[in-house]
């Protein structure tokens, strides 16, 4: 047993779960802000891929991974605020404003990174830095996973507790909730729906280009094409099964890639003999049962993708 | 178009479905911006652009469908808008202590920290007034607000409008109901098709001056009905047992029967299992306990469509969500119970010859105004479209019809066809389930009256037992 | 010119065509972004796409899935459903498809071809049927789980080509399937082209799928469904039933896409499959307005974007990506004619919303 536990690593599996979770519950935690104000936000995947590539460019040119943080993060809310203007402003479908995110941030990507990166030959920013937190890194177990990370993983663990508290403890949250759930009493109580749900669009693109800023300037310290590769679909299923809440996002982003990671874990120490593919198919499989079973139990805005017009 | 309306004073705007009443206010609430005139608030002109600002003129209003928020508490909805917040963070405990306040001082008694979700429509209600009142209303618009009350709590309400007066504040306050103006009102102003047509007092106008004022011609306020000739058996209900959709009771128990040549009326305050009883009863929900047959056979496991082809028919009582596809043209949606059957269709494919000329039939007699039956249904007023529904469901000449709050949102004219078209089949052997929230409809039409309140059927009278007092009581959970 | 026919007119026609402009306006700006002159690189896209010795057959070719393709979007639109697992269905097609075709010996081409094709059919209507039956039972909205379906089906199908045993080749270099039969394979039309018999199949499909949505009382049932479910309910008519069937169906279609390729252009498949044809399937849709014959012309023009664009990506320094901004904008266009409207200063411009799908967030009754 004990051989077992030690080929397992489950120490290094947990830390590896949490930062693979990184993306994914940044993303979720910007699609559920979005959500609970009333829109439906599935470009999280094109967002994610343009924070990527935008945060590597422009830390590849400035020979600086802050700068390129910020520039992935504001790149973020550029584009979210294009999904806002077409399904707020233009009443354009939310899930086919959603998709032509998705679409333009591949061509956008593809397009520029030919010119500009393929062909690069310098060496690239790196990636940041671990930051061993004093005396809390040290406690064991919990040590290693929490207090041994990269800077956009701390910036996860503390945005979780401030989405949270945002939402339910303050005038935007209560605002952002009521426009989510019947954006016509809002209206008559003064609220300005438009503003709010733009506000929460572009938040939720702040986020997200933060967690495309996980795969180009923490995980690899590179930009590939598609890097995402549908991360961003599903960290919409763990704000789904997190019923739209920022610890629930968490708890679900750890699960898929806890058994991502678990998966191919058994597999190389192991060898169980389960085919690789099988193993990928986890994530996307898991979704789907999660999407089946808590559709029914889960707790929707109650107004999410329906377009609003004042007055109506 | 011209209205005055008076502090302390209760000013009724009256008019059928579709006058305009509404509208109007929507444009004194800031809902709506009007193509042209003025409003005038305490001798000076003002412009409303939003709620904001005609909330900080110190005007509320309380919507006929509330607009709360289910999810969130009482205190949350009554400060949404203008909360109580330290810094962005917004205080619930404080929120709370205001609403206790509010409601102790007019009488509206309710908890902060309920959940909306969590209560009755009587005390949404409350909560609608008390948003109000907390954003400093002193002229509250109340839109259709005895609509979803009990005889008994629309007296509590009437309270509640007499203690604003006394305050000095002022109330208008939007119906169709002639007898509650009566009661009520201070001054009355008669709207019809968007215009103001009079302006008058219950002192100066009886009923039926009103009622002329509303539609412009003398109206029966009664319709003439020949006596029942009740034939055999058609509906039988025994011991229906329906949930709803948060897996509580809503249909308890409940045994009637509905013979041939027959109306039976269902009256009660609508959420009290009615629309549930409805859907269990043509396969739109599955049925917990019970059953339901239909001239002796058991129909409680068929489907909808198997029970439409058996001679059962739905006025439904949502017309847009169940009744019409907006988006499909008159003679589509006369077919939508048998498109798939000769003579409209032939193995999978349409005949649009036969449908048309059915099509032309029912609008003939049905009255329904369209120019042609391709036409799509959007394009007709509310009336015309109940009108297009009672004919598909009578064109396909049933034993049994359900109808379900048949005249809601329908202009007088079409009211009275409806109500005339009901009595006729019934004369002809029809047998007819009428559910309505409205209980003169109930009180008019029906032979015999059942009461249902909380799922239950509390009493089964002869219509000649049913008087309006003790049917109130009834629906009330009284007596 | 009577207000209803300039509606359509403005609609159908102008509005689709203002919209490729725009979006090849926007593009262009791309390739300027990207420091390249628009100018050749729209040259090189034409003709890439139309003179080129064989182009514009191979447009005709590209153009094959696209139709079917967009005719399966289209289909699950007119029923409220937003069918992003085309591509998915496609690849299961492919892979049901081409079994059959590989394994079918030595029937004359009239019964061999059939087969396939039904086979890429069957794969392709039963993978959308899954997340027709889970949103019919469970409510499960259909956007995610075909997009999970969609990376599901690459896997099975990378797992099936590349295990031994399974549909695996044997003695190749890279890993594929077998070839398919000489006698399922689909007879060139054109001599000295690829342009192969699966043109005209999916030219065919155009008018059928036209007839079952207007004519038949399964494209009514389909159309009340996408319109007013609680209305078709209360009518008798059985949601659950019509959405499966809907999925079914659009899932044919797609698949027949795929085994269209194979057995036309590729004759096997390979372990790596090439994304896009998804997203390049709504935006045929959108541009078609749903509308069945208004799949073809935008199918055209995908094909020839498609067929283009590689040659532009050889001649230029523009990659192929830029046909997915061209893509984007085209649908923005689309699908906000109040933009297209504000550009053009037009005044009496609908200014209704577009309403692609109409989806009831309402718990199903079992």
């Amino acid at each position: 047993m004990t051989e077992f536990l030690q080929q397992l690593d489950p120490v290094s599996l947990l830390s590896i779960t949490l930062i693979t979770a990184t993306p994914l519950t940044l993303a979720a935690l910007g699609g559920m802000m979005c959500e609970r104000s009333g829109v439906v936000n599935i470009a999280l995947e094109g967002i994610m891929l343009t924070g990527a590539f935008i945060g590597y460019t422009v830390a590849f040119f400035t020979h600086n991974l802050w700068v390129g943080l910020g520039a992935a993060v504001l790149s973020g809310m550029i584009i979210a605020s294009l999904h806002a203007v077409l399904s707020i402003g233009f009443l354009v479908d939310q899930i086919v404003s959603g998709m032509v995110i998705n679409i333009l941030a591949v061509g956008i990507t593809g397009v520029f990174y030919r010119t500009y990166l393929e062909s690069a030959t310098s060496a690239g920013p790196g990636t940041f830095p671990h930051w061993d937190i004093p005396v809390l890194s040290a406690i064991p177990v919990i040590g290693p996973i929490f207090f041994q990370n990269q800077f956009v993983t701390y910036a996860m663990l503390i945005l979780i507790a401030v989405v949270h508290f945002i939402l339910f403890r303050t005038v935007w949250g209560l605002r952002t909730r009521a426009c989510g759930e019947n954006p016509r009493a809002a209206e008559t109580a003064g609220i300005n729906v438009y503003f709010v749900r733009y506000t929460n669009v572009i938040a939720s693109g702040a986020l997200a280009g933060l967690g495309g800023a996980y795969f180009s300037l923490q995980q690899i310290g590179n930009f590939l094409p598609n890097m995402t590769g549908g991360r961003g679909f599903i960290a919409l299923a763990a704000m789904i099964f997190g019923k739209w809440t920022p610890l629930g996002a968490f708890a679900a982003s750890l699960l898929f890639s806890g058994s991502d990671q678990l998966g191919s874990r058994m597999q190389s120490v192991f060898h169980v003999g389960v085919p690789l593919q099988f193993l990928g198919m986890l994530p996307y499989v898991l979704t789907i049962v999660v999407v089946a079973g808590a559709m029914g139990r889960a707790i929707a805005p109650a107004a999410v993708g329906r377009p609003y017009k004042k007055g109506s | 178009m011209d209205l005055a309306v008076e502090w302390g004073q209760v000013h009724a705007l009256l008019g059928e479905n579709g006058a305009g009443k509404s509208t109007l206010m929507n444009v004194v609430y800031g809902l709506v911006r009007p193509d042209s005139g003025e409003i005038a608030f305490d001798g000076q002109p003002v412009q409303i652009r939003g709620p904001l600002d005609a909330i900080r003129l110190g005007i509320g209003m309380v919507h006929q469908h509330f607009m709360l928020i289910p999810p969130l508490t009482v205190a949350e909805n009554i400060v949404l808008g203008n909360e109580i917040a330290n810094r962005g963070v917004v205080d619930l405990d404080e929120a709370s202590r205001k609403v206790d306040e509010l409601s102790g001082r007019f009488g509206l008694e309710v908890n902060p920290r309920e959940r909306i979700a969590d209560l009755s429509v009587g005390l949404q209600q409350r909560v609608e007034i008390l948003k109000a009142l907390y954003r400093g209303a002193r002229l509250l618009i109340l839109d259709e607000p005895t609509a979803v009350l009990t005889p008994q709590e629309i007296r509590g309400l009437f309270d509640v409008v007499r203690a604003l007066i006394a305050e000095g504040k002022a109330v208008i306050f939007i119906t169709h109901k002639l007898a509650e103006v009566m009661e009520i009102a201070d001054a009355i102003t008669v709207m019809r098709r968007g215009q103001v047509v009079a302006t008058t007092s219950p002192k100066e106008a009886t009923p039926s001056d009103l009622a002329r004022m509303m539609v412009g011609r003398p109206v029966l306020l009664r319709v003439d009905k020949k006596p029942a000739k009740p034939g055999k058996g058609v509906l039988s209900i025994q011991d229906l047992v329906v949930m709803d959709d948060r897996h509580h009771v809503a249909v308890d128990n409940v045994s009637l029967e509905v013979r041939a040549g027959e109306i039976v009326g269902v009256a009660g305050v609508e959420g009290n299992g009615q629309n549930e009883l409805m859907e269990a009863l043509m396969g739109l929900r599955p049925i917990r306990n019970g059953t339901v047959k239909v001239e002796g056979t058991d129909i409680s496991r068929t489907t909808t469509h198997e029970r439409l082809r058996s001679g059962l028919g739905l006025i439904p009582p949502d017309r847009h969500r169940m009744g019409v596809v907006l988006e499909l043209s008159v003679a589509d949606n006369l077919v939508l119970d048998d498109h798939d059957h000769p003579p409209y269709a032939r193995w999978f494919i349409r005949q649009f010859d036969a449908i048309r000329s059915y099509a032309q039939r029912l609008i003939k007699t049905f009255d329904i105004r369209v120019q042609n039956p391709d036409q799509l249904v959007s394009s007709l007023s509310g009336g015309n479209q109940q009108k297009l529904v009672v004919a598909r469901e009578l064109g396909t000449l049933p034993k049994l019809l359900i109808a379900g709050q048949p005249t809601r949102g329908v202009d007088v004219g079409s009211i009275e066809f409806i109500h005339r078209q009901l009595l006729s089949e019934r004369d002809n052997g029809l047998a007819v389930l009428l559910v309505s929230s409205e209980l003169d409809e109930v009180l008019s039409l029906s032979d015999r009256v059942a009461v249902i309140y909380r799922g239950k059927l509390v009493a089964v009278l002869d219509a000649s037992d049913a008087d309006r007092e003790r049917v109130g009581l009834l629906m009330a959970g009284a007596a | 010119m009577s207000r209803r026919a300039l509606r359509w007119a403005f609609s159908a026609v102008l509005l689709p065509l203002v919209s490729v402009l725009s979006g090849f306006l926007v593009g262009a700006l791309a390739i300027l972004a990207a420091g390249a002159d628009p100018i050749q690189a729209y040259l090189a896209l034409f003709q890439g796409a139309f003179t080129n010795h064989n182009a514009f057959a191979e447009t005709l070719v590209s153009t094959t899935p696209y139709v079917l393709l967009g005719l399966s979007v289209a289909l699950g639109f007119r029923a409220g459903l937003f069918n992003i697992g085309a591509e998915g269905q496609f690849y299961v097609g492919s892979l049901t498809g081409v079994f059959v075709a590989y394994s079918i010996h030595g029937l004359p081409a009239v019964i061999e071809i059939p087969l396939g094709l039904l086979g890429g059919m069957a794969g392709g209507a039963l993978w959308a049927s899954i997340a027709g039956a889970l949103k019919a039972r469970f409510g499960a909205h259909e956007v995610i789980t075909t997009i999970m379906l969609n990376y599901v089906s690459f896997l099975v199908a990378s797992y099936l080509v590349d295990t031994p045993g399974l549909m695996l080749a044997p003695n190749v270099s890279t890993p594929r399937t077998p070839d398919i039969d000489p006698g399922a394979v689909l007879p060139i039309i054109l001599s000295g082209s690829r342009l192969h018999l699966g043109f005209i199949l999916a030219l065919l499909m155009v008018p059928v799928v036209w007839f079952l949505i207007e004519r038949t009382t399964i494209g009514f049932r389909l159309r009340a469904v996408g319109f007013n479910q609680g209305a078709a309910r209360t009518a008798g008519i059985s949601v659950g039933w019509t959405i499966v069937l809907t999925m079914a169906l659009a899932g044919g279609l797609a698949g027949l896409a795929g085994i269209v390729q194979v057995l036309g252009v590729n004759f096997h498949m390979t372990d790596t499959v090439a994304a896009g044809y998804g997203f390049d399937a709504i935006a045929v849709a959108l541009l078609a307005r749903s509308n069945p014959w208004g799949v073809l012309p935008a199918a055209f023009l995908f094909g020839a974007l498609h067929n283009g664009a590689s040659f532009m990506q050889l001649e230029t320094q523009v990659s192929a990506d830029l046909i997915s901004i061209v893509q984007a904008f085209v649908i923005i266009f689309v699908a906000a004619p109040s933009i297209v409207a504000f550009l053009l200063r037009l005044r009496r411009a609908p200014a209704e919303t577009v309403a692609i799908t109409q989806r009831e967030v309402d718990t199903p009754v079992s």
